[in-house]
């Protein structure tokens, strides 16, 4: 019998596995890492155990301090979550040892899929189709492009597409690398790469009486570096060719049953447009994306996950499939600057209740540079495919999410674009159709007026704002999106406002401007923090009337894109470059990232070396023209 | 015939052209040439300095009006907001003769020290002048000192004074920043030194550049002169702000009150108000509703002296005391009237506005018997002694004794607008031909001569031209009489900058007058 549960994980998920948790009168508890100290997931947590340090090695994926706090907290089962340890085999194993009970599935269960290259050898010999997997050291021209992929990995880590032969050994180090310090293990894998599959997942629970439910599928081709951010079930593709359902529901019921599962797991497939899937991999945890299964079933996954930890039975029968749900992530990244992920305060995280929202942020979280910069899933269901794609659209452009950039314009743009809701869903989406556009320049222009508009608004004392008894120039204001600077120029006089345009203003406060735009009444919401003004879905800095010259970066430098931490340099002070030559390599967000030098010339200065720390917008070096 | 409106409008227009050829400054050819220079105009400047969206009142910007001088004599200057600190701005316009001072110049920078000295506002000066217009030099030179006399006495009683030099600043100029409590200097462009390379060479034979002599570099290293040094004209402002938000200025006056409610009718039907013929009379409570806080006025004695409205009102948050001509005319009563309240406002430390529309005292047997000197010179000298802030706004005439009554130019209102509609003079012009008139036919009468009527009618036009033209707000404020000449709709907002200004300053009325003639 359960009564406590330790989550040992962070953020969207421990809050869902509490949720549950709760509400099966579990008590909970929470660990948490130096940086997450703040988080909504430590807070709303019964009891919660600090795990000194931020990068995950240090924390998450720490075993012993893990179970230490779950004995410590009173907790007798622990429930991984997804990432991080939960498909460790030691750390399950470990949990078991201390004596709690492992909401998951059982250890051997774990190892045999743990490694990538045994598991798909298991699965061809219980029949489920496999790609085959090419030894690095083999692999010829007529197999490329390859993909390879950490053994241990998951989640887009420690996976490289290779289409050139000379790449290949200098991509299988970097893989490695990347695997290493993300699961523990550089072990990594080919196999061929199918630049425009279907990526189509199965849900499995299983009892520990043999019951094994196939509980339908899901589709996640929608893909940003081999990582879903649209996903959704039923699949389009499969809904097209109702034969294939069987098919894959047998697949994966075979592949669990031959390592005799227990618990929920998804055996993920790749298929073609004509229905032909291979297995990928078995991923023997809870899916980042099972709410969308959770919609069409009204099954509470985490529920039956206790449930079967506890011995429980299953029904014979999963219930069936109902309507259709979608599930887009958020994450704090810019997916027009090579999805870079971001950071910093996320003043507020606002997103219409009428859809589901699972979140591991709140107002005023610090989305830090260690984890995941997944924000929180959005689910939507209904009965139509594209109503509950145009209504999870139109939530994701109200929403107000302000402080930190993120995908969300682009996840909203993909939910509208004619090719999705056409269902055509592969995995090569963002390579044929693009990432959308940043919002249009006209729209950041009245974002900027109404910035300045509501700023005013915030300055008002009783007299009129602006007013002058002879009026030479307008009020001037700059915003900045991206690289851009927008200035704004008005100026408020008895008949109203005087800005260039067919633009009146009807009202304005600090918090709202509402402008008739071309005879159009348009309402814009404003929120301004430090440094930084949201318009809407748009947000803009303010550029200060002022540069302090004490703070003014010298022509030529580079500064970090992110904080992170430098783990080589490459040049020295003096050596002459060469335009895209790398100059230093920065890690962050555990990405690799390359400083470049901007254009031939010289290294002039080299502020930082290996090791160091530095944060975001430090100049790191600076290069000076050829002399 | 033209409505109010349109007769107002009319000359609204007139204005609007005036105030342009200020803002022109030295002309396209000289501004353009400026910003080629990567400088700022003086207006530039101050836009930048004043807190975004904030007001600015620019005072006297008609000065040289009719004059040879540019309109607005280089000068700029004005109430504006620098870090939520009300200062008196001022700023040499280089586009108009390199920023040189002439006689205007010099009254108008000796008023915006008046105006900075009684209300208590700190004093920021954006210096770029190339010194003294030489061939008026007798006009400046020796009232000039004045303007370094008050700089340091500013800072006497503790007003600060900050320099922000963005070109020259040469010779007695140097003084500007010399006599300020805080300088700043903008590299490559602060010219400030006695004397320049030909002055110095042709005194001692020594060999100098303008830079060693008095560039931002050296004033901020070796001589000490520059606190700061700026690298460009955006980080002299930026410093000029900087100084300002350290100041830790506190205003000496009482604080408004903080909720209050805006005038019951619109601002714009103030263009209604006054006729086009000044002889026709209007209500000045139909100007004070407009005007004031929820349209209250609160009036005093109004069965007593109602040529004369008096009464309690507030103006953004600052109570006031409002004299306001009804009809024209101040009889014996009226002044009475005017005293009394005068009084009463130095009792209750509340500041007095006064709005002119006043032909003057009343004369005749009947009122010279009943004393109509003795009952003005109470109201005079209850207005000279008054201790309280005065504000006056000439709405429509302000001739003879009545202009003295009601706080004019020489009784040191804290300031005084008038409305495009306004005239000033010791009379009307009709009144004052037909007096020049009426003496001549006795002159002519007395030696017995024949009048000559045709020559009389030509003279009568040519005065009453003359004194027309004479008793205009333009030509009034060209020669410094007002601090601007305001649109009526402005009223409001303008009457909130100067109470705001003068709460800078303590606010006492005084118990202490001169002898009242009884």
């Amino acid at each position: 019998m359960i009564s406590s549960v330790l989550v040992a994980n962070r953020g969207e998920i421990a809050r869902r596995v509490f949720r549950t948790a709760r509400s099966l009168g579990l008590s909970t508890v929470a660990v948490y890492s130096t940086a997450d100290a703040a988080a909504p997931f430590v807070d709303e947590a019964d009891a919660a155990v600090h795990l000194p340090g931020n990068a995950p090695g240090e924390t998450y994926l720490r075993a012993e301090p893990i179970v230490e706090a779950a004995l410590r907290a009173g907790a007798d089962a622990v429930h991984p979550g997804y990432g991080f340890l939960s498909e460790n085999a030691a750390f399950a194993q470990a949990v078991l040892d201390a004596g709690l009970t492992w909401v998951g599935p059982p250890v051997d269960a774990i190892s045999s899929m743990g490694s990538k290259i045994e598991s798909k050898k298991l699965m061809a010999a219980a029949g489920v189709p496999v790609l085959a997997e090419l030894t690095p050291a083999e692999v010829s021209a007529a197999d490329l492009p390859v993909l390879v992929k950490a053994s241990a990995g998951g989640g887009g880590r420690g996976m490289r597409v290779v289409s050139r032969l000379e790449d290949l050994a200098g991509e299988i180090e970097a893989a490695s690398a990347e695997a290493l310090s993300a699961f523990g293990d550089g072990t990594v894998f080919c196999e061929r790469y199918l630049a425009a599959g279907r990526h189509i997942e199965v849900q499995i629970m299983a009892d520990q009486h043999g019951t094994i439910w196939a509980v339908g599928e899901r589709e996640c081709s929608i893909q940003r570096r081999h990582q879903k951010v649209v996903e959704e079930a039923p699949s389009p593709l499969v809904e097209r060719i109702p034969a294939m359902r069987p098919l894959l529901f047998d697949a994966a019921r075979k592949a669990a049953a031959a390592i005799n599962y227990v618990g929920a797991g998804t055996v993920e497939f790749l298929a073609d447009e004509s229905g032909e899937f291979y297995f990928l991999e078995m991923n023997t945890r809870l899916q980042v994306e099972h709410p969308v299964t959770e919609e069409t079933t009204g099954l509470d996954l985490v529920e039956l996950q206790f449930a079967v930890a506890a011995g429980d039975r299953l029904p014979p029968e999963p219930p069936p499939t109902v309507g259709h749900a979608i599930e887009v992530r958020l994450y704090a990244e810019d997916p027009q600057h090579d999805w870079q992920p971001q950071t910093g305060v996320l003043h507020r995280f606002e997103v219409d209740s009428s859809v589901r929202v699972d979140s591991g942020v709140a107002d005023g979280s610090v989305v830090s540079p260690y984890y995941d910069a997944m924000l929180a899933k959005v689910i939507a269901y209904g009965t139509d495919r594209s109503t509950v794609a145009r209504r999870l659209a139109g939530v994701l452009d109200r929403a107000a999410i302000h402080g930190v950039r993120t995908n969300r314009e682009l996840l909203a743009w993909v939910l509208r674009h004619p090719a999705f809701l056409a269902g055509e869903t592969d995995t090569a989406f963002f390579d044929t159709h693009g990432v959308g556009e940043p919002a249009d320049e006209r729209a950041v222009r009245l974002a900027a007026l109404a910035a300045a508009l509501a700023d005013a608004a915030g300055r008002r004392t009783g007299l009129p704002s602006g007013w002058r008894n002879l009026a030479s120039q307008p009020q001037r204001k700059s915003y900045r999106v991206g690289e851009t600077t927008y200035d704004v120029e008005y100026r408020l006089t008895r008949d109203g406002l005087v800005v260039d345009g067919d633009i009146r203003l009807l009202a304005s406060s600090p918090t709202r401007v509402v402008l008739e735009v071309d005879g159009v009444r348009r309402v814009f919401e404003v929120a301004a923090y430090d440094g930084l003004v949201c318009v809407g879905p748009i947000s803009l800095t303010p550029v200060p009337r002022f540069v302090d010259p004490a703070t003014r970066v010298a022509a030529g430098s580079l500064v970090a894109p992110m904080p992170g931490t430098v783990i080589r340099v490459g040049v020295a002070v003096g050596e002459v470059v060469k335009q895209g030559q790398p100059l230093l390599w920065v890690e962050a967000m555990k990405m690799e990232h390359v400083i470049a030098a901007p254009a031939d010339g010289v290294v002039g200065a080299l502020h930082v070396e290996a090791g160091q720390q530095v944060e975001v917008g430090a100049v790191l070096a600076v290069v000076g023209e050829d002399v | 015939m033209m409505s109010n409106r349109e007769a107002m409008l009319e000359k609204l227009a007139v204005l609007d052209t005036e105030y342009a050829k200020a803002l022109a400054g030295g002309g396209e050819k000289y501004v353009a040439r400026h910003h080629q220079r990567g400088k700022l105009l003086a207006r530039e400047r101050i836009e930048l300095l004043i807190d975004p969206d904030s007001a600015f009142l620019e005072l006297s910007p008609l000065a040289g009006w009719g004059s040879d001088f540019t309109v607005g004599a280089s000068l700029v200057t004005g109430i504006g907001v620098v870090e939520g600190v009300e200062c008196l701005i001022t700023a040499n316009d280089p586009t108009v003769k390199g920023g040189a001072s002439n006689p205007w110049t010099l009254r108008k920078a000796l008023r915006s020290d008046e105006i900075a000295r009684a209300n208590r506002l700190p004093v920021i000066s954006l210096v770029e002048s190339g010194g003294a217009d030489l061939p008026t030099q007798k006009e400046i030179f020796i009232p000039g000192g004045a303007m370094f006399r008050n700089l340091t006495r500013l800072s006497a009683e503790g007003i600060p004074t900050i320099a922000l030099v963005f070109g020259n600043s040469t010779a007695g100029g140097a003084y500007i920043p010399g006599m300020s409590d805080y300088v700043v200097m903008v590299d490559g462009g602060a010219k400030v030194f006695l004397a320049g390379p030909p002055l110095v060479k042709m005194a001692t034979g020594e060999d100098a550049d303008d830079e060693s002599l008095g560039g931002a570099a050296m004033h901020a290293r070796k001589s000490g002169l520059a606190d700061y040094f700026a690298v460009d004209e955006q980080d002299a402002i930026r410093l000029g702000r900087q100084i300002v938000s350290r100041l830790n200025w506190r205003k000496a006056g009482p604080a408004p009150a903080s909720a209050y409610a805006e005038p019951r009718y619109d601002a714009d039907e103030l263009l209604d108000i006054v006729p086009g013929d000044l002889k026709v009379p209007f209500d000045p409570r139909d100007v004070i509703e407009r005007v004031v806080d929820g349209s209250v006025f609160d009036e005093f004695k109004p069965l007593y002296g109602s040529s004369l409205a008096t009464g309690w009102a507030s103006v953004h948050g600052y109570p006031v005391g409002i004299l306001a001509n009804a009809r024209g005319v101040l009889f014996s009563e009226e002044s009475q009237k005017a005293a009394q309240f005068i009084q009463l406002a130095n009792r209750s430390n509340t500041p007095l506005i006064f709005l002119h529309n006043t032909t003057g005292y009343m004369v005749g047997q009947e009122y010279e018997q009943g004393g109509i000197i003795k009952h003005g010179a109470q109201m005079i000298n209850a207005v000279a002694n008054s201790k309280v802030p005065h504000v006056s706004i000439l709405m429509g005439a302000s001739y003879g004794a009545g202009h003295y009554g009601m706080c004019g130019r020489a009784f040191d209102p804290r300031f005084l607008f008038a409305w495009p509609s306004a005239k000033s003079a010791v009379m009307g012009p009709q009144q004052l031909a037909g007096v020049l008139s009426i003496v001549a036919r006795a002159a002519a009468s007395a030696k017995g001569m024949p009048y000559d009527e045709d020559g009389d009618a030509k003279m009568r036009a040519y005065v009453e031209g003359q004194i027309e033209a004479e008793s205009l707000p333009t030509f009034l404020s060209g020669r410094l009489y007002d601090d601007g000449v305001i649109d009526p709709r402005d009223t409001r907002t303008v009457l909130g900058i100067c109470l705001s200004a003068i709460h800078s300053a303590p606010v006492e009325g005084t118990s202490s007058f001169g002898v009242f003639r009884m």
